[in-house]
């Protein structure tokens, strides 16, 4: 297809940016407006590639493309690298919201600008390369990775208790992967092999499949985060820069997901229906469970991290339905809530940079000096509610769809999450957007500046596009989809058949 | 042509848009420099931020200061009338009403090439959602329900936004307002034009999105915004069963496209579905569960409660939404839905019975609401009762005739009350009104014009489509059909009270305004009574005019395919063959109800007083509403946020924290400690054992079922 290494190019280039940086010296304003220009452009022209890579995208085949691939560490593991129709949304995603969190920490972010930016850009590189690897100790090492400038920017730049969120936020993460590493060890003492594509032809037996599954699913339950390990998710946003929640939600969220549909269903698909009924109940009780408690909370931070919560209940739930509608309906939940959680994050951004608050009590009224801020997030509001003509609709729709075709029990308690959703997250904006502005502490409020309609206008445009035109996302996505289901109902099926027998 | 008539309201509404937003920017520029220029006292976390940008924006910073000073100078004139309005409104109000009257003419050329002249339409707009073998387009299905539809939605919408010139023109925030309506306006016409169960669902929450925002109107009062949320919450309960309907279609016949749907039905009468662990017929379940979405948009009994509170927001609202149009979207979607229920009888049983008792419980409410808008809004209540009655029993021409005509009067009766509210300052209670005939003479007769069709008075729109739902509901020859025909004809006598009762409290007797007030009084402006008196001839002649096409001998041909009666469904011909005092009785219950009402209002207005306080338990539960709201706050609004809560607090807290990454680092400090605690058994860990037992449970219950 391309004959220039562009996965390689992509996962890379935000580390050039950080040459740059290094390279930097001194504290002064000209310094750190060269900084944050440097951070900007390396993340713009990052995304430009990644337009490329969609352009030259083959909507039409379902394994893997543009791979590359290098010998590494003396020729049993490899350096390998391609996508498919699940990564490269993601990919995509990665690269479209960088540019948006290094503007929202343009001003808010005075101190140790340069290795805010370094961090944000090695965080880049190990993202992209969490979604190009084809090569398990590869993916390992950036999934892992991706761990460390993330607690650096929660424990560094965060909130008062900073510390506490960073190390909650390690703690999860690290016992979840420490199953998962076991797994690796194991599925290459067996298969002897970690590239994955050969894994994914690779029949492991029954019985061994049960163990992979659970020692992936810790790691990747930590990451969605899914019920009962969700608990560092709010921590983490209240404490994390306005920029780390964005790419918390946006996207470190997504590699749970995107672990769940590049390991768990292709290379064990019989645990993987063994064990979906208890995926189903965890995710109905998380919808129901931190939908009820986003209810109740008085950060606006926290109410939109619990409610992630609850969004990602849709996904896990989608994934394990096993069919069409359910699968490509979380990739897209996953891609809208990256724009519309993101975007929401931001919007939390542009009140705190004002009032270095996000008690919900400390505001209201804001819509009578903050017009175009009352719009752009009715908007992300009403995406995060499901309604239909926004992107967040697609997602819960399909994979709602999805559940009832496998257990219309689960689609009715997740059903019930629509309901739920409206009342949070209507409160929120009531409490927050309308009334009578009577605080003396809001009397001087501005609205948007322009680097911040520079920042939500696209992430409304976008929302709304994708509501009313999916297309873009469900077709990139649908012959992976395809291909992956094919392959785990045939061996659900025969597997059934020797059973018989 | 189609394409017209849906979008012109769109880029209405999105002008409109545009202009509202730009004036506010005018109003409200954004912040210049850094934002956080204030408040550098609050800081927290952030202690290091203040060396940089600061210093070198102080200027600006500065200057931001000043800036907040204006505003807060602007505040003060925001609490009263003098609030500059916003920028081009009038440009704003040109725009959409101009372009709706383009689609409402649009809409009856429409109604004629599709309804007289059988040319139904099939309009694919573009691809929406492919995935596996689910796929639906954005697509318009025009028969001769559409055309009705599109009729309806179109004239009431265009003259509100007419109307709506006169009663806003004190508004600072017109712009917004006309965006609103139009935005309204365009998802009520996807959801009428739709072809299948996902774009009628997208207009559905369309609709019901801009319902919330214009409730939410003047979201300065908190009683709006709380009505404006209540309103969206309880149809997201209806929603609820919708959703869950849709992917029950899909399951069943494979596709949400009405044309297969409609196509398969019959071969899917004799199916099971298993949902919720039992094989239920298929097509009753999905009937059921699309008809709680209907309940929900059309404030049936027990998803009503949002309606009466919808009244917060501006009467043109009223009008329009919550009464002739989307109120009206539960009863269309039954009918669009007719080839399904006419398969399930258990489902229309269900539909005539809700009906009927929505239609008997929102009259007895109505009798004693002294807000002048709350008693149109549960007489809409119970007239959308009524056509529930009618779909349920099979006739489902005459359910939608009551909605066409209902949509007029009702249209009529808002607007009227409008104008009475207008005249009087924004006063809505009916007890500080009385003697407005002489002052508001035009007004006063557009009113009696509305309740004469509303009561049924012979040859009036209501009379013909009133009296042929409670003929239906008697010639169905079945129980619940009965039931139907004694509620509606009971209903028929408490509506002739209460509308009367309210053009006697508002217009006749004694005024109990204040001088002050009634020197004040004035006739509304033209251009709100043009669209009364258009509305009024509707009211009178919109029956007569259409009986013979939407209930009469034309009917078959005028429906053609829109409406799927089964064979043996002969509803129609036997509503014509019901005994003489069956086709009486709505006329005597209407002068009985008018006899009342004089006699309580006019002749002896002290009865109502002696009869409150002898009855006072009557009449407290029917002042409250049946005690509906307190029901729901003690059983679901307390319950979730306890619930809340609770899982927050204990659950994520205690349990969840506490055993993990907590108590990992607690137990490594001090074992003994730990020793010490599961000696004590703390009320959690069995909780949390409880809830990891539940789970397992669950597990298993779905393995088993699978």
């Amino acid at each position: 297809m391309t004959d220039w290494p562009i996965l390689s190019l992509l996962t890379f280039l935000p580390l050039v940016g950080v040459l740059f940086l290094l390279a930097i010296r001194g504290d002064d304003e000209f310094s750190l407006k060269n900084i944050r220009h440097i951070a900007l452009w390396t993340t713009v022209v990052n995304f430009v590639f990644s337009c490329v890579l969609w352009a030259k995208f083959d909507h039409a085949a379902a394994g893997f493309q543009f791979v590359e691939q290098a010998e590494w560490l003396g020729g049993a593991i490899n350096y390998r690298m391609g996508v498919d129709g699940i990564s490269t949304p993601f990919i995509i995603l990665t690269a479209f919201l960088m540019p948006f969190c290094i503007l929202a920490s343009w001003n808010s972010i005075t101190h140790r600008v340069k290795e805010y930016m370094i961090a944000f850009l090695v965080l880049e590189t190990l993202m992209i390369g969490v979604f190009c690897a084809l090569d398990l100790v590869l993916f390992y090492l950036f999934f892992e990775g991706g761990l460390i400038p993330m607690f650096l920017i929660i424990g560094i730049w965060g909130g008062k208790r900073r510390v506490y969120a960073s190390f909650k936020f390690f703690l999860y993460t690290l016992l979840g992967s420490l199953l998962m590493l076991v797994g690796i060890l194991a599925m290459y003492g067996t298969a002897g092999t970690t590239d994955i594509q050969a894994l994914l032809q690779y029949k492991f037996p029954a019985g061994m499949q049960t163990w992979l599954w659970l020692g992936f699913f810790a790691s990747f339950a930590v990451k969605m985060p899914m019920w009962p390990v969700h608990t560092w998710l709010p921590d983490a946003h209240v404490e994390a820069p306005t920029a780390g929640s964005v790419i918390l939600a946006g996207i470190l969220l997504k590699m749970g997901g995107y672990g769940f549909l590049r390991f768990s269903l292709p290379m064990f698909p019989l645990a993987s229906e063994q064990f979906a009924p208890l995926v189903f109940t965890l995710s109905v009780v998380a919808i129901i469970y931190t939908s009820l408690v986003a209810l109740m909370q008085e950060d606006i931070k926290k109410l939109i991290a619990y409610s992630s919560v609850a969004h990602m209940g849709f996904v896990t739930m989608g994934i394990f339905t096993l069919n069409a509608q359910g699968v490509q309906g979380a990739v897209f939940q996953m891609v809208s809530h990256g724009i519309v959680s993101g975007a929401l994050f931001l919007c939390v951004g542009v009140v705190y940079d004002r009032m270095h608050t996000r008690e919900i009590a400390a505001f209201g009224g804001l819509v009578n000096r903050m017009p175009w801020y009352a719009a752009a997030f009715l908007v992300f509001t009403m995406a995060n509610v499901g309604l239909p003509g926004t992107s967040g609709f697609v997602g819960e729709f399909l994979t709602l769809m999805g559940a009832f075709k496998a257990n219309t029990w689960v689609a009715f308690f997740a059903t019930t999450g629509v309901i739920l959703s409206a009342g949070y997250a209507l409160w929120l904006y009531r409490k927050v957007v309308f009334g009578e502005m009577t605080k003396p502490s809001l009397e001087g409020i501005a609205d948007l500046n322009r680097r911040e309609i520079a920042i939500l206008v696209p992430l409304v445009l976008l929302t709304v596009l994708f509501g009313v035109w999916p297309a873009p996302i469900l077709d990139m996505s649908a012959a992976s989809v395809d291909g992956i289901l094919n392959t785990a109902t045939a061996a659900i099926e025969a597997a059934g058949k020797t059973a018989a027998r | 042509m189609y394409h017209l008539i849906v979008f012109l309201p769109l880029i209405g509404a999105i002008l409109a848009g545009i202009i509202a937003l730009a004036g506010a920017r005018q109003r409200h520029p954004g912040a210049v420099g850094p934002v956080d220029a204030f408040h550098s006292d609050h800081h927290g976390g952030h202690a290091a931020h203040a060396d940089h940008g600061h210093s070198a924006h102080g200027q600006e910073a500065h200057g931001h200061d000043d800036h907040g000073h204006d505003h807060a100078h602007d505040d003060h004139h925001d609490h009263g009338p003098v609030e500059p309005p916003a920028a081009n409104s009038r440009l704003a109000e040109l725009i959409t009403t101009g372009l709706l009257i383009v689609s409402a003419l649009l809409s009856w050329v429409a109604f004629f090439d599709v309804a007289w002249s059988g040319n139904d339409a099939h309009v694919t707009v573009m691809r929406w959602v492919t995935a596996g073998t689910l796929h639906f387009d954005w697509a318009f299905r025009i028969d001769t329900l559409t055309a009705v539809m599109l009729v309806v939605v179109n004239s009431v919408s265009a003259l509100v936004h007419l109307y709506s010139i006169g009663y806003m023109h004190e508004d600072p925030h017109r712009p917004r307002f006309f965006g609103y309506l139009s935005l309204f306006t365009f998802a009520m016409l996807m959801l009428v034009t739709s072809d299948n169960l996902v774009q009628l669902f997208f207009g559905w929450e369309g609709v019901g999105l801009a319902s919330y925002l214009l409730i939410g109107f003047w979201y300065k009062k908190p009683s709006a915004c709380a009505a404006a949320i209540k309103a969206f919450v309880v149809n997201r309960v209806g929603d609820f069963g919708f959703a869950l309907g849709i992917f029950a279609c899909f399951v069943i016949f494979g596709s949400v496209e009405f044309e297969t749907i409609f196509a398969s039905a019959p071969g899917a009468a004799e199916k099971t579905i298993n949902f919720l662990g039992h094989d239920w017929p298929a097509l009753t379940v999905t009937c059921l569960l699309l008809f709680m979405g209907a309940m929900g948009k059309s404030a049936q009994l027990g998803l009503h409660t949002w309606l009466p509170d919808a009244m917060e927001g501006p009467t043109p609202v009223s009008a329009l939404i919550h009464a002739a149009t989307m109120v009206t979207a539960g009863v269309f979607l039954v009918a669009r839905m007719s080839p399904l229920f006419e398969h399930s009888h258990t489902a229309l049983e269900v539909v005539t019975i809700v009906g009927a008792m929505t239609a008997i419980f929102a009259a007895t409410v109505g009798l004693v609401q002294n807000d002048i808008k709350r008693v149109i809004a549960y007489s809409t209540c119970s007239q959308l009762g009524y056509m529930f009655v009618a779909l349920g029993v099979g006739a489902y021409g005459v359910g939608i005739f009551h909605l066409f005509t209902h949509a007029f009067f009702k249209a009529l009766l808002f607007l009227g009350s409008g104008s009475v509210i207008h005249a009087m300052h924004h006063e809505q209670d009916m007890r500080k009104m009385g003697g407005l005939r002489r002052l508001i003479p035009v007004t006063y007769w557009m009113m009696v014009i509305g309740t004469l069709a509303l009561t049924g008075f012979p040859l009036t729109a209501g009379y013909f489509s009133k009296d042929a739902v409670i003929e239906a509901a008697y010639a169905a020859h079945s129980g619940p059909g009965l039931f139907g025909f004694w509620m509606t004809v009971l209903a028929a006598l408490l509506t002739s009270f209460y509308s009367w009762r309210l053009i006697f409290m508002t217009f006749h007797g004694a005024p109990r305004a204040s001088l002050e007030t009634m020197s004040h009084v004035h006739e509304s402006p033209k251009v709100m009574l043009v669209p009364l008196l258009v509305l009024s001839l509707g009211a009178l002649f919109a029956g007569l005019a259409f009986k013979g096409d939407f209930i009469g001998h034309h009917e078959k041909e005028f429906w053609a395919e829109a409406l799927f009666r089964s064979e043996h469904n002969e509803i129609i011909h036997h509503m014509h063959e019901v005994p003489a005092w069956v086709v009486y009785s709505p006329f005597v219950m209407m002068v009985i109800g008018f006899a009342l009402a004089w006699l309580f209002y006019i002749r002896k207005p002290h009865l109502p007083a002696k009869l409150a306080e002898s009855q006072r338990l009557l009449y407290a539960f029917l002042l409250n509403k049946w005690y509906f709201d307190e029901l729901y706050e003690v059983v679901f609004v307390r319950p979730a946020k306890w619930i809340g809560r609770f899982l927050w607090k204990t659950g994520d807290g205690r349990i969840i924290d506490g055993l993990g990454p907590d108590g990992i680092s607690a137990r490594v400090v001090d074992v003994t400690n730990r020793v010490v605690r599961l000696q004590t058994g703390y009320v959690y860990h069995y909780a949390f054992a409880m809830l990891i037992g539940v789970a397992a449970i669950f597990t298993w219950f779905m393995v088993r079922g699978l």
